[in-house]
């Protein structure tokens, strides 16, 4: 069972269509094909369920507010793009200006998350250091610390240093390596390319920093595309770090912050509106996992995490 | 395949250290953060937990064990330890069960498998976001999609009625969201039943066992250590839940404190009411002992069921 911890590589295509067409090849009993018609009818169902209340959420925007509530179901009656209109003014700020500061706060998440983590990554994968074992040790145990005994600290640091009301407490801890878990990912994938290639490099007199640059780095490109569309999604969704650091300041505000200011002033009354923001704030998400979902995919089955 | 298993496998003994100062450079940004972000604030949370310590009062006072022993008699400190566990003994279950049922569905050669398993992976990546947060205050308040639905149908009297209004179902309806976003942990398992050599199973059936056997005599003892990782890893995640709590009960873990997460308590203590940040330290340390003890309980009685064949 250990070797599943570091298999990295998935089943071949090739190796998969060739078993399917020899299911195919074989005649189907009758018995079988009920129960798989009761499965599919099964996971049908489920899937109903899973992705009603997003699909809900999605045609109750375009329709008049009042309508929403009175009859909950799936109809394109009245289609109206009002929602979107009064919602996308409705508090201080154009709600795009919230849009524009998430991607700002992701960009810097993604590039510093990208940068100091694949470092991190090769070193711990690839060189050879005093203690290494116990700083590899405590960094995958910084995974599992809860972050509350830390913020307290943090936000004291941050407030004596004037980062409160900016997006310094969001992103530098992501410049300095600390989401620890994709340091884990990268080295996971560093460790299952073959080490020959560097060792060759090494004896042609290349130095570690262009091995990594050179050599690792383009080899690197798939596992680096999952810890930043990952990256994107926790800090596109982080809800906590804004609400601790950018409460007050409302040009600041993330579209998480955005939303939540939007359930306070709004008093719980024009859902139709809060319902149109809500799915603008969730698109870049859906085009992350349309995208990217291979990617995903792939690191969640690698690294057990999430 | 987890960090936990990683941990595990790493052995002692000496190696040569030839690299030491080009190292130092690949890690400088991570050494830098292990020491500013995580070590140091971690020690100034315990030494804060020993004080009165507030950023807006200039005095603080050494307090001793006071913080913790003031902790066993905060009556809502124990409230959000019962609903904190409640959620997270009931809901990880759940989701976890759900997540291996559909991943061993999915697994036996089901056409459409891209298509169900991105359908039910989606909602994993939207869990935490205030829009579904709020929406499901439209799911399950007054007049909601539920209620609605409901008093259509003759079940409850009026559609009026709010499921998290009321302090009996309040938490379920933040279960039943955390159990929604059962898609991640159903990728990690598609991916170690797939590495379950099918050989087994075309032996099992040769020898006439039926697939109900064959579940638990050959996918379960196989896939054990992995549904211990996510086990384990799915507790600590869900202590520390907070963004659904704070949206669904606008902030005040209401009804009468029935969704009154630890976190949202800590967060109340440390950073709303009174910015009492070295109680809420004492309280943060207190949630790593009893997190440290669910782990290690969880690792103590794996060997009861988690099956390694090495």
């Amino acid at each position: 069972m250990t070797d599943l911890a570091t298999t990295t590589a998935p089943t071949s295509p090739r190796e998969l269509s060739a078993e399917d067409r020899r299911h195919a090849k074989r005649p189907v009993p009758t018995g079988q094909r009920v129960k798989s018609v009761i499965k599919h009818i099964l996971l049908v169902a489920a899937a109903c369920v899973m992705i009603y209340p997003l699909i809900w959420m999605l045609v109750s925007s375009l329709r008049p507010g009042d309508l929403i509530f009175r009859t909950p179901g799936l109809v394109f009656d009245n289609f109206t793009t009002e929602n979107y209109e009064y919602g996308w003014d409705a508090l201080g700020r154009p709600f795009g200006t919230y849009m524009i500061n998430s991607v700002i706060v992701s960009a810097g998440s993604i590039l510093g998350n990208v940068v100091t983590c694949s470092l991190a990554a090769y070193a711990f994968a690839r060189l050879r250091f005093t203690a290494k074992n116990i700083l590899f040790a405590i960094m995958l145990l910084t995974i599992m610390l809860p972050f509350h005994v830390l913020i307290v600290p943090q936000y004291i640091v941050f407030s004596k240093l004037g980062m409160l009301g900016t997006f310094w407490p969001l992103i530098l801890p992501k410049l300095l390596a600390t989401d620890a878990f994709f340091v884990f990912l990268l080295v996971q994938f560093i460790r299952g390319l073959p080490r020959e290639l560097d060792e060759a490099a090494l004896i042609d007199g290349c130095g570690h920093f262009r091995i990594f640059f050179n050599i690792i780095m383009p080899l690197l490109v798939p596992a680096i595309a999952t810890t930043a569309i990952f990256t994107f999604i926790w800090t596109w969704n982080d809800f906590f770090g804004s609400l601790l650091y950018l409460s007050g300041r409302e040009e600041l505000y993330t579209v998480q912050l955005g939303l939540r200011a939007f359930q306070d002033s709004s008093g719980l009354t024009n859902w139709g509106a809060i319902f149109a923001m809500s799915v603008l704030s969730l698109i870049p998400i859906f085009l992350a996992f349309l995208f990217g979902q291979r990617f995903l995919i792939r690191g969640i089955a690698t690294t057990g995490i999430k | 395949m987890s960090a936990l298993m990683e941990l595990k496998n790493i052995k002692g003994g000496k190696q040569e250290n030839t690299d030491n100062k080009v190292a130092l450079v690949f890690l400088a940004p991570w050494i830098i953060g292990l020491l500013a972000i995580t070590m140091i604030p971690l020690i100034a949370s315990l030494v804060l937990s020993f004080t009165n310590y507030r950023l807006t009062s200039r005095r603080t006072e050494f307090l001793g064990i006071e913080n913790y022993a003031r902790m066993f008699a905060d009556d809502r400190m124990w409230q959000s330890i019962k609903v904190t566990l409640t959620y997270v003994l009931v809901s990880t279950p759940f989701q976890l069960a759900l997540a291996l049922g559909i991943a061993v569905l999915l697994n036996q050669g089901m056409k459409g498998l891209p298509f169900y398993r991105s359908v039910f992976y989606l909602p994993s990546l939207m869990g935490s976001s205030v829009a579904i947060a709020l929406l499901w205050t439209r799911i399950f308040g007054a007049q909601g999609l539920v209620s609605t639905i409901l008093a259509k149908l003759g079940i409850i009297e009026s559609p009026d009625y709010s499921w998290m209004g009321d302090t009996r179902t309040a938490l379920i309806t933040i279960m039943i969201l955390h159990v929604w976003t059962f898609g991640s942990p159903m990728i990690i398992f598609l991916a170690g039943l797939r590495q379950i050599p099918s050989m087994y199973y075309e032996a099992a059936s040769v020898d006439g066992a039926g697939k109900w056997i064959q579940f638990w005599r050959i996918t379960m003892p196989l896939l054990s250590p992995i549904i211990f990782f996510n086990l384990i890893l799915q507790i600590i995640g869900a202590f520390q839940s907070f963004t659904q709590a704070y949206i669904v009960s606008g902030g005040t873990g209401g009804p009468v404190d029935s969704t009154l997460f630890y976190s949202l308590y800590i967060y109340e203590t440390g950073f709303v009411n009174k910015l009492e940040m070295g109680y809420a330290s004492a309280m943060a340390w207190f949630l790593v002992v009893i997190i440290t003890i669910f782990t290690a309980a969880n690792f103590y009685l794996s060997k009861y069921w988690v099956f390694y064949d090495d």
